[in-house]
């Protein structure tokens, strides 16, 4: 392991993510140059481009956290690789959703006119699963052994993935109750969206496997380390102290 | 066994509780620190207070559950009695619900004093409202009616055992941690938001803000009664492998 480069690339991941890259630039390029804009968003259409792709794959990031937080609970199928896979994907999860937070805002400023919409069931709950997610990774950095902060996270995330569609029922609940007038005037879904929205989920799919492949081998590496001896830790800080 | 256990830790909870007055002299206090400012902040004479009432009360209630999660693991880790406990072999599921019950026993004292409060301090029904013409659209004064008193009644006992169990439920995860106290609000607070709407929302019905019916607030209850079955359901599961003795 300690011979050659050093990293957490094979063959394969490399490989996927030089295409996931590949296609990114092409999603740019025929996204945000090379398209037509739309009849009625006029280019803000180009928003959605990313705005869509980020929150689809935000939603099965979060779902397999969620299946994997499960599996880890579960005395019988317990296991720490659950737990790796389940943080990588909260992680990427948290990015995904953030940009769609920051898309769907720039978009609605130029659409709605505002950046935010309180009554909008969809932003609410998107907000409230950015921020109880955001409460995942913070648990993940608490003290204690690591079957205990895979016990805790494990718990926070299931615990999030449920309550979300609650906050989404009870805010579009509200909404029904006060008619107002209608967001949603996005227009018929032509074919150039439909294309790039494929593009797009492929685009973030690929991105997707490949940074969880990347994030779990960190992760092993780090447990590698954390269980290497204590005294080799110990007589390097010394060391470190020494210099510093 | 199971309900003897619910008993036995709730019962031992709301005496530590009794005993050590803390809910009473810490958290009653600083609920009504909280009416005060949110008082000095909106201005009672311009009119903004009584519409927000619903919602100060509610965010005021849910600071208080934040505080009141905290004490109630603060309880446990303190002597290592979280271990004993763990050692004593009673099932998990009767301890997590005898702690939420103890929680919810002494949120719901705080909700009714909380409540007076808000009466007092707040005046709610807009009777001797001197609201300054033009700020903010006076809302219509109302009497107090039996139903009115019913529904506010019924949903903070329908909202309660779901905060409780969410209260408890992550004080157990955050506890024994370094960073308990900064953690649990950031953890806490975002998942008690449908409790949040859904008292709101039948408060305002119950204090006919914005020409709402007592009959507008009854469907909000069931949501907060559903918040509570979820909830309550959900952490009583997860609560076992969280306390589990360490593998590692």
């Amino acid at each position: 392991m300690t011979s050659g480069r050093i990293g957490t690339g094979t063959r394969a991941t490399r490989a996927l993510g030089a295409a996931a890259v590949a296609l990114f630039g092409f999603l740019l390029v025929f996204g945000l140059v090379n398209s037509p804009a739309d009849a009625v968003q006029r280019d803000s259409v180009r928003i959605l481009y990313l705005h869509v792709p980020s929150a689809e794959m935000a939603y099965v990031a979060f779902a397999v956290a969620a299946v994997c937080s499960a599996a880890y609970l579960w005395r019988r199928t317990r296991s720490a690789a659950w737990d790796r896979v389940a943080n990588a994907s909260v992680e990427l999860g948290v990015v995904f959703t953030g940009l769609t937070l920051a898309t769907g805002m720039m978009w609605g400023r130029i659409s709605w006119g505002v950046y935010w919409d309180w009554a909008d069931a969809r932003l609410v709950s998107t907000l409230l699963l950015f921020i109880m997610f955001a409460g995942y990774l913070a648990v993940r950095r608490l003290d204690g052994s690591d079957d205990q902060r895979a016990r805790r996270s494990a718990v926070v995330a299931l615990v999030a993935i449920l309550d979300v569609p609650l906050v989404h029922f009870s805010v579009q609940w509200f909404q029904t109750t006060h008619p107002r007038s209608s967001l949603d005037s996005a227009g018929a879904i032509d074919g150039t969206f439909r294309f790039l929205h494929f593009v797009g989920i492929t685009t973030f799919l690929l991105g997707y496997v490949w940074l969880m492949l990347h994030r779990n081998r960190v992760a092993m590496l780090e447990e590698r380390v954390a269980g290497q001896d204590l005294a080799v830790a110990i007589a390097e800080r010394q060391r470190e102290g020494v210099a510093g | 066994m199971m309900w003897r256990t619910v008993r036995l830790l709730a019962g031992k909870d709301l005496r530590i509780e009794w005993r050590s007055r803390v809910a009473l002299a810490q958290m009653l206090p600083f609920a009504l620190v909280t009416l005060t400012l949110f008082a000095f902040a909106l201005d009672p004479a311009g009119g903004l207070l009584r519409p927000a009432t619903p919602g100060l009360y509610w965010v005021t209630i849910l600071l208080v559950l934040v505080l009141a999660a905290q004490r109630s693991f603060a309880v446990e880790t303190a002597d290592g009695a979280l271990d004993a406990l763990r050692l004593s072999g009673l099932p998990p599921a009767g301890i997590f619900l005898g702690k939420a019950l103890a929680l919810a026993v002494q949120l719901w004292v705080l909700e009714a004093i909380l409540a007076v409060g808000v009466i007092v301090l707040y005046d709610p029904t807009g009777k001797h409202a001197t609201t300054v013409p033009g700020v903010v659209q006076p809302e219509a004064a109302f009497s107090w009616t039996v139903g009115r008193a019913v529904l506010l009644v019924i949903a903070g006992a329908a909202a309660t055992p779901g905060l409780a169990a969410i209260g408890t439920l992550h004080g157990a995860l955050a506890a024994g941690s370094r960073a308990r106290d900064t953690l649990l609000p950031l953890l806490v607070l975002p998942i008690v938001v449908p409790a949040l709407l859904g008292g709101v929302r039948t408060f305002e019905a119950a204090l006919a803000l914005g020409h709402r019916t007592t009959s507008e607030g009854w469907p909000w209850v069931g949501l907060l009664a559903a918040f509570s079955l979820v909830a309550a359901t959900v952490a009583t599961v997860a609560f076992g492998p969280l306390i589990e003795e360490d593998a590692s």
